[in-house]
């Protein structure tokens, strides 16, 4: 087997892919390609011929690779998706992490394991980025929610905006909901009565 | 009897209605189980979540446990089809250039005949591309039988491609396919987007494919048989109020919120009572059977019907047809199912294959107390499959 393994990482968002990139080089001296366009995605892996695919699992063209595993082409290498049943550990983390990675049969795990502690490593720090992220975005959105609720009762009933709160957070807790989702109902429902 | 929590997955499709239904109407909570329902990205990350135990049960494509067991794609997991959740819900579409040219062929789209509509698509005389969401799909499998069945070359001049769902109207809209078959919303999607039209429903190819099953791990299932038992019941439950028409505004409006599909009400409505409009000007088309949850033991895991998905695939990846139809039955429980519902009292068939294709209407059959009727099962060519050959 060739010294240099062809890396292909299948990733949209330019940064994150250089980031990967990066990281993999730090792994050993591999010819890493990126695919940024889901658009006949299959074609374009086979065209380059690699020996690992790396695909962020939470990605629905992930389905596009699956038909990598059926190799019908005479010039199609079969590609197992990665699994190494003596080493569950690194399985786990590399769904832990969110990477699936689809292999060359026949690659050793030696060859194999640097490349993807790397590449697990890279995905982790993006899967816990984007959950902060889409925590920090529901937060904004509730904060949002509640300010346009207040502004309501306040213009209702004639209340200040510290009794507005109040009155939203005992009728919360009253009905056993969150200030967020009572808030939403009272927008809903000033909405439909205009 | 204490609640326990069991995680599941599914994608977001109206086929997922089963499991969403057991969670939010109680049948679920009925059995002790507190269902935590996770919509996956696809279909390939939903089998490995099964696969590796961070999910414990699966909406799932029914050829994915049986190409599970032929050693094609995934982790080397063997899965269970513990019941089939629903059969048929899928459409073939075309792209507006294709419905152009087929009209100007002389074809009428009628939504119903499949001799006539495959005859103009293979009468074109070109290369056809279509996209399937996955390769190991009942989607896959009917388009290979029916359009091999009438004289197109395949593979030669069909490119089955994988596109998941959601991208597929993007596909049609970047020339990348041509036709494609998809469960539904999405075939309406791509009705009510303007990027193609309806050309079939997925049951005049076969009128009782099965299309989604409850998958486990193998191993989970016979090692915790009463907790699998008591899934088997709450979705059978949840099947049983799906097939009630007065059921299905409530289903749609379950189905439509956010946390589920979060798609239109009424795009979900077209496919739970198989009223589909397939093209953005025509009067919607009435198709019987459209999707199936409970009717004519609609969810009966036919070892029949795996090794029809056994030998199609076998013959498809050069495989043994023999082992593989052997391997495929082994993946459908109608033991478990059986014992599951046993309690209940639900009157199964006898049998646990049968030919399929030979049911042409709906007919009386042996059962354990005598009042089944299974309904229409017959493939587009009158073709029957034998389970059995030679015995």
């Amino acid at each position: 087997m060739k010294d240099r393994l062809t890396i292909v990482v299948v990733e949209k968002d330019r940064e994150r892919a250089l980031l990967i990139m990066e990281s993999l080089r730090a792994a050993g001296d591999h010819d890493i390609q990126v695919i940024g366009s889901e658009s006949g995605l299959s074609r374009a892996i086979s065209a380059r011929n690699p020996d690992i695919v790396l695909v962020d699992m939470s990605s629905p063209s992930r389905d596009m690779l699956e038909e990598l595993t059926l190799a019908s082409a005479p010039m199609d290498r079969p590609v197992a998706i990665f699994v190494d049943k003596d080493d569950e550990g690194l399985a786990g983390a590399a769904i832990e992490a969110g990477v699936s990675a689809y292999v060359v049969d026949g690659l050793r795990p030696a060859r194999l394991r640097p490349i993807m502690e790397a590449a697990i490593a890279r995905f982790h720090m993006f899967t816990q980025m984007r959950k902060e992220l889409a925590a920090t975005k529901q937060a904004l959105e509730e904060r949002k929610i509640i300010d346009r609720a207040k502004g309501l009762l306040m213009k209702a009933r004639g209340l200040d905006e510290e009794k507005a709160y109040a009155l939203l957070r005992r009728t919360a807790m009253d009905q056993g909901k969150r200030v967020a989702e009572v808030a939403e109902a009272l927008v809903t429902a000033a909405g439909l009565l205009g | 009897m204490s609640t326990v929590t069991l995680s599941a997955g599914y994608i977001p499709l109206v086929d997922a209605a089963p499991l969403l239904v057991a969670r939010d109407l109680g049948f679920a909570e009925e059995e002790g189980l507190a269902l935590k329902l996770t919509a996956a990205p696809s279909w390939s990350t939903l089998r490995d979540h099964v696969a590796l135990g961070r999910i414990e049960a699966a909406h799932m494509l029914s050829p994915v446990p049986v190409a599970a067991a032929l050693g094609l794609g995934g982790l080397g997991v063997r899965l269970d089809a513990l019941s089939v959740l629903s059969l048929n819900g899928n459409v073939i579409g075309v792209s507006n250039a294709l419905a152009q040219d087929l009209r100007a062929a002389g074809y009428g789209f009628d939504f119903e005949d499949a001799h006539a509509a495959g005859r103009a698509l293979v009468g074109l005389g070109r290369r056809l591309r279509l996209g399937v969401p996955f390769p190991f799909s009942m989607h896959a499998e009917l388009t290979y039988f029916w359009l091999a069945a009438l004289g197109m070359q395949v593979p030669q001049d069909l490119d089955i491609r994988s596109v998941p769902p959601s991208l597929m109207a993007q596909a049609i809209a970047d020339d990348e396919i041509d036709a494609f078959c998809v469960g539904e919303p999405w075939g309406s999607h791509a009705v009510e987007t303007g990027l193609g039209e309806l050309l079939l429903p997925g049951s005049a190819i076969w009128s009782a494919a099965p299309e989604k099953i409850l998958a486990v791990r193998h191993d989970w299932a016979e090692r915790e048989p009463q907790l699998t038992d008591r899934l088997v019941r709450a979705l059978w439950r949840a099947g049983r109020w799906l097939s009630r028409p007065e059921n299905l505004p409530t289903a749609s409006d379950l189905l439509a919120r956010s946390d589920a599909l979060g798609i239109s009400a009424e795009i979900i409505d077209r496919a739970l009572t198989g009223h589909l409009s397939t093209s953005p000007m025509g009067a919607p088309s009435r198709v019987p059977g459209f999707v199936e949850f409970h009717a004519g033991a609609a969810g009966f895991p036919w070892r029949s019907k795996a090794a029809w998905i056994g030998e199609r695939l076998a013959a498809r990846t050069g495989l043994d047809r023999t082992a593989a139809m052997e391997a495929a039955r082994q993946t459908f429980r109608t033991d478990i199912y059986r014992r599951a519902l046993a309690p209940l009292g639900v009157d199964l068939p006898g049998a646990n294959e049968k030919v399929e294709g030979a049911i042409l209407t709906p007919t009386p059959v042996a059962s354990a107390r005598g009042t089944l009727t299974l309904t229409r099962d017959a493939f587009f060519d009158g073709s029957i499959f034998d389970p059995q050959p030679g015995k």
